[in-house]
């Protein structure tokens, strides 16, 4: 272990430089988003993420967000394991009919002002599950969303990029 | 009793069905298959329904002395079908979801509550005989645990991590769990419908997208049942690059688990490093096959895109660093005595469940259970690769976690060996799905267990597609295996395992 340890402090950092914030994603919240949410929420969000029934590709996704490559805690944003502590929710998938009563049950347990973002082609409109007996259809036909990020799955950079715009919006 | 190969010799063939048999067989047919699967003498690897008129029920089966694969098919004119489950504890949620979605029942089944259905679709029965869902459902019993100062602990549908969602309701006699019932079926997306009258091309997406993680697993099951239901054979190179694409897939998901697995006992050092591991993997695939999970690459009749010519450049040098990186990682877990006070010992799966179950993957491995589709089915190219497959007998978490470690190791060896050998030639052979018909089974050896693909096609369509993950037999032995534990090692346990919801809600 000590020369793991000792390699970590003679080594460059991995961590990449951050993307530019994604312009279509900027002008999405434009919107959408009020001043006053973005001063009571300043430039620090603990995100929920909620999967509403995706393949879990965008979970992996997600989690790459927290390796040494991009490193998300440095821009001031980390996961949290409960809705009550979030400002965002993070909402992959189709949502299906057996997730539905849970993601309302997660979105009003988060306390305002709140933004949700949904992440992967299936949670912009159901994507390739849509007309499915099972799913209730994207996530805004469920919840109000704030930001869609597209990918299926999207890449790490394509989340950060979405990400960075909230703080930046 | 009668063996598995005297069922399939006695029942109805099926010629359309290829490369294994399918026979239709009588209720006693069904039931004497059953008795092989609970004598032991046969491995279930899958059981589903199918609707139509009459109604069907399938079950694959693997003999446990020749690895001789088998299908046979009940049809059930009166909706119902004897019980497997009654006889062979494995069958039981399968015959659930079989009723749940198909309203085929299984007679004599001691468990008759509904599985995946957890009362929130406005039908019942949605791949049979659609009813209007009853209003208000009928509450779900959880099994009784009976006891002096016993507390329940329901968790989830939604976790505290960034995970799938399923509900885990623990009975526990202070700190120690007193039992696990699970309860399923959250990301049911209802897949099986929507491959119904799909095209081939829709239809392979739609497999790809089962379980994420195991997209290429998917991928190439789903493209070799086709394939067998159209009796074409994939270019040899197409072959080599499918496995290329398993063993990056097994190596990325071996890594990013082997790391959490020490993440979740608090050992966060090994999770950092073999998630910049994991991160590696991912960008060589990406550079190699243009996506990170290497989603839709896989396609029937071979492949969607060759490796750039600077691919195999690329793969060595990502291999060099993992050879020299990894082994002291391995070092670091096998030298932390506090790491492994947690993982030795904890969450064992019995070798006799292990057996019962046909626990695929690093979960049978782990607890003696020798069997990998690389090797059973020995489908092109492992057939001319050279590999072993590792089993230990503790089924601990400790043993799952050394599993996986020597799994990596193999998938280096199995890479180096794919990029030398890799043949010259197209990567695809054409599917003519035009008025073709035909039934085609596959399997796959996915970084989790062994994926089956049961696919029928009628006029280049699919009339009919069942996709089986491996949890299918691994989830009940988390249950097993978390007994006498304490709550606290759960996410360990769970984690160790690292079954699909998604591949298993379908």
């Amino acid at each position: 272990m000590r020369q793991t340890l000792f390699e970590s402090l003679t080594h460059g950092p991995l961590t990449e430089a951050a993307p530019t914030a994604d312009d279509a994603a900027l002008a999405e919240l434009a919107k959408s988003l009020e001043q006053n949410a973005r001063r009571r929420l300043g430039r620090s969000l603990s995100i929920r993420e909620v999967d509403a029934g995706s393949c879990n590709g965008c979970e992996l996704e997600i989690h790459a967000l927290n390796n040494a490559f991009y490193d998300l805690e440095r821009f001031g944003l980390h996961f949290v394991a409960s809705p009550r502590h979030a400002d965002v929710l993070l909402v992959t998938g189709p949502v299906t009919k057996n997730m539905r009563e849970a993601l309302e049950r997660t979105y009003r347990a988060t306390p305002d002002p709140k933004w949700v973002v949904a992440l992967g082609d299936c949670a912009l409109d159901g994507g390739i599950f849509a007309g499915s007996y099972a799913v209730a259809g994207g996530v805004a036909d469920v919840v109000p969303v704030d930001l869609h990020i597209r990918g299926c799955p999207p890449s790490p950079v394509a989340i950060l990029k979405g990400l960075i715009a909230l703080l930046q919006a | 009793m009668t063996s598995l190969r005297e069922i399939v010799a006695q029942g109805r063939r099926i010629e359309a069905h290829r490369p294994w048999p399918r026979v239709v067989v009588t209720a006693e047919g069904w039931s004497a298959a059953a008795d092989e699967l609970a004598g032991g003498r046969a491995t279930l690897l899958g059981l589903w329904g199918e609707s139509g008129v009459p109604g069907v029920v399938h079950m694959a089966a693997i003999t446990e002395d020749d690895n001789e694969i088998a299908v046979v098919s009940l049809e059930c004119p009166l909706q119902t079908f004897p019980s497997v489950g009654a006889l062979h504890p494995p069958a039981i949620r399968l015959e659930r979801a079989i009723h749940s979605l198909h309203g085929l029942k299984p007679v004599g089944a001691a468990d008759t509550r509904p599985w995946l259905d957890l009362g929130f679709w406005d039908v019942e029965f949605p791949l049979g005989t659609r009813l209007p869902a009853a209003n208000p459902r009928p509450a779900y019993d959880f099994l009784p645990v009976e006891g002096e100062n016993l507390h329940r602990i329901p968790v989830g549908p939604v976790h505290a991590g960034i995970i799938e969602p399923g509900h885990f309701r623990f009975t526990c006699a202070g700190e120690t769990v007193a039992r696990l019932e699970q309860r399923l079926g959250y990301v049911h997306k209802g897949i099986d419908s929507l491959m119904a009258g799909a095209t081939i091309d829709r239809a392979a997406k739609l497999a790809a997208r089962t379980s994420g993680d195991s997209t290429v697993a998917y991928g190439v099951a789903f493209a070799r049942a086709v394939e067998a239901a159209l009796d074409i054979e994939v270019p040899a190179r197409a072959n080599y690059l499918r496995a290329l694409m398993a063993e990056l897939e097994r190596l990325a998901n071996h890594f990013g688990d082997i790391g959490a697995i020490c993440n979740d006992a608090s050992f966060a050092i090994m999770h950092a490093h073999c998630g910049v591991l994991r991160e590696q993997v991912l960008r060589a695939a990406d550079a190699c096959f243009g996506h990170r999970l290497m989603m839709d690459r896989v396609v029937p009749g071979g492949v969607a895109v060759d490796l750039r010519a600077d691919a195999p450049a690329i793969l060595q040098a990502a291999l060099k660093i993992f050879r020299q990186r990894f082994p002291r990682l391995v070092e670091l877990y096998d030298n932390t005595a506090s790491l492994q006070d947690r993982t030795v010992s904890t969450g064992i799966v019995r070798p006799d469940y292990a057996k019962q179950f046909g626990a695929p993957g690093y979960v049978g491995r782990a607890s003696g259970r020798a069997f990998d589709a690389r090797k059973a089915i020995a489908y092109a190219p492992y057939d001319a690769l050279d590999f072993t497959v590792p089993v230990l007998n503790a089924g601990d978490v400790n043993a799952r976690v050394w599993i996986r470690i020597h799994e990596v190791e193999q998938s280096f060896a199995l890479i180096e060996q794919i990029i030398a050998r890799l043949p010259n030639g197209p990567i695809t052979t054409p599917v003519d799905s035009s008025n073709n018909n035909g039934e085609g089974l596959g399997f796959a050896e996915g970084f989790r267990g062994d994926v089956l693909a049961a696919v029928r096609l009628e006029n280049g369509r699919v009339a009919h597609c069942h996709l089986r993950d491996p949890s299918w037999f691994q989830w009940p032995l988390l249950e097993t295996a978390i007994e006498g534990n304490i709550v606290a090692d759960f996410p360990l346990c769970n984690k160790s395992f690292n079954c699909s919801y998604s591949g298993h809600d379908l």
